[in-house]
């Protein structure tokens, strides 16, 4: 189970939060302005990253409310979180060692 | 190239010999300069794509590249149930398609895949399954589907252990039974077809990761560069299930995919117990016996998306749960191994088995959370759209531009699984 670090209440485990998918799609303000791909692209369409990849969560077991954060795809080690409508900020490279030494 | 035939008289004349003699089951060869079609993705889809390419379109020079071992990937992760049982017309015809080439696997590929027709039995729990699966049943009817609806007194002698308790949270209402459904040996899968495709001439290419691809001037397919070199072709079919967005995006081609992590676990082995596959939708329960005796079990998806083939542990607990209350002689059970795929799902929860804006580029994905049922018949028309540079009227509705068109075939809730 991942621990999540809401920006409002702080680390929590994972069964507290939904997930939200790809995060920083802006929903076009006059959709039907739009052609079929472009509409396609933004209801369907998504990288699907390997690698640090931003994302949307919700606390909807704490405070109720959605956040952002930046997580390693190939890892699950999370960059950082950061409050919904911020841009997105620069993490560190995530350290490759996601599971903690047993302890000697 | 010859290779020796396997039959209960080979096997028993070897073994006299102290099984000494057999043959490799696929040569180990180096990639060629250039290939008349490339398919990335080792896995049952992509070896069935390479031995129908080879056995019913006369390509012969063609290579399969795997970035780690065949099978490795989701084939040799899933919990092998086979059923065609699905609501919509294009998806019964698919499904359908793929149990029909089960039925004969072993006798074409010369190779047991262990096919057990054992019957696949899905429980409803409330009022709105009961209706569902109905409708599924009268669906599966009107398109020569076998699919049969069961009251629970009938699921329980089709299934024994079955507790049809009414004093438990989701109690048994009913269950759909469809009896050519059940599992095949999931290795045998792709062990078969890459034997069978070797004989044929394919190459089959392990450790072998597509890096790039390079297009013509035109833009066109021209080669992939992978990490034993460039290998030039004009015809690239994609089977890369959870990281096919990854290798389309080499080509500049984005796909309406997520990958996310699957997980199954196997208990300790025990007497043959269990004489089907039980499927409950609503409360994620998966469950089978290998022919080795395992309880073969498969849980839900993780809620991220995720490349690293692991998930979280109460995933599988809460599938024990939903075992737990179903069969409550395996309450003591221990269970053994777990581990996790990372599963390719589209918004409609149907594959994609189409050509690509890109010339000479086809891919095969989306499958979700339920390819491997699908493994003989995908291949079947996915190499016949590469083959001809046009889908076979099985796969033509399961294109690309169906989300644009407006055209989804939408198994989301109509496969009556839960993603």
């Amino acid at each position: 189970m991942l621990l999540i670090v809401c920006p409002y209440c702080g680390k929590r485990p994972e069964l507290e939060f939904t997930y939200g998918g790809q995060a920083h799609l802006a929903r076009p303000a006059k959709p039907v302005e739009l052609d079929d791909q472009t509409w396609t692209d933004f209801l369907y369409m998504r990288t699907n990253t390997k690698g640090p990849y931003a994302e949307r969560w919700r606390h909807a077991r704490g405070c109720g409310r959605f956040f952002n954060a930046v997580r390693d795809t190939t890892t699950d080690h999370f960059l950082g979180t950061y409050k919904t409508g911020e841009p997105q900020p620069e993490f560190a490279a995530a350290t490759t060692r996601t599971i903690p030494e047993h302890p000697k | 190239m010859t290779r020796q035939s396997f039959s209960a008289l080979a096997l028993f004349r070897r073994g006299l010999a102290g099984h000494l003699d057999w043959q490799k089951q696929w040569r180990k060869p180096t990639p060629k300069a250039s290939y008349d079609a490339i398919i990335v993705g080792g896995g049952g889809h992509g070896l069935g794509a390479a031995y129908y390419l080879a056995k019913e379109h006369g390509l012969t020079n063609i290579a399969v590249l795997e970035k780690g071992w065949i099978g490795g990937g989701n084939t040799g992760r899933n919990t092998t149930i086979i059923r065609s049982n699905y609501l919509f017309n294009e998806s019964a015809a698919l499904y359908d398609h793929s149990v029909k080439l089960w039925e004969n696997l072993s006798q074409a590929l010369n190779y047991n895949v262990m096919f057990s027709p054992r019957g696949v039995m899905m429980l409803a729990h409330t009022v709105h399954d009961i209706q569902v699966f109905k409708r599924h049943v009268h669906a599966n009817r009107c398109n020569g589907v076998d699919n049969e609806w069961l009251e629970p007194e009938q699921a329980k002698e089709f299934c024994p252990l079955l507790n049809i308790e009414d004093n438990i949270r989701y109690p048994v209402l009913g269950a759909a039974l469809q009896r050519r459904g059940g599992t095949a040996r999931h290795d045998a899968v792709a062990w078969g077809y890459a034997r069978a495709a070797d004989v044929l001439g394919v190459d089959i290419i392990e450790n072998c990761e597509v890096t790039g691809i390079k297009r013509d001037a035109g833009g066109a397919i021209e080669a992939v560069e992978t990490t034993r070199g460039l290998i030039r072709s004009k015809k690239v079919g994609v089977s890369a299930a959870g990281n096919t967005s990854v290798v389309l995006a080499l080509a500049g081609v984005r796909l309406p995919l997520e990958s996310y992590p699957l997980q199954a676990l196997v208990s300790e082995p025990i007497k043959p117990i269990f004489p089907c596959v039980v499927m409950s939708n609503t409360i994620h329960a998966y469950i089978s016996q290998s022919d080795k005796g395992e309880l073969v079990i498969g849980a839900g998806t993780d809620a991220y998306t995720s490349y690293t083939q692991r998930g979280a542990l109460h995933v599988n607990t809460h599938t024990l749960d939903a075992v737990c209350e179903l069969f409550p002689n395996f309450r003591r059970m221990r269970m053994m191994r777990n581990w996790g795929g990372i599963v390719d799902v589209t918004p409609d929860r149907s594959p994609i088995i189409a050509k690509t804006p890109v010339p000479g580029l086809y891919v095969n994905c989306g499958w979700g959370t339920g390819g491997f049922k699908a493994t003989p018949g995908s291949a079947h028309v996915f190499a016949w759209t590469i083959a001809r540079d046009e889908p076979h009227p099985i796969n033509a509705p399961f294109t690309i531009e169906r989300f644009r068109d407006g055209y989804l075939i939408d198994e989301a809730a109509a496969a009556a699984v839960a993603h």
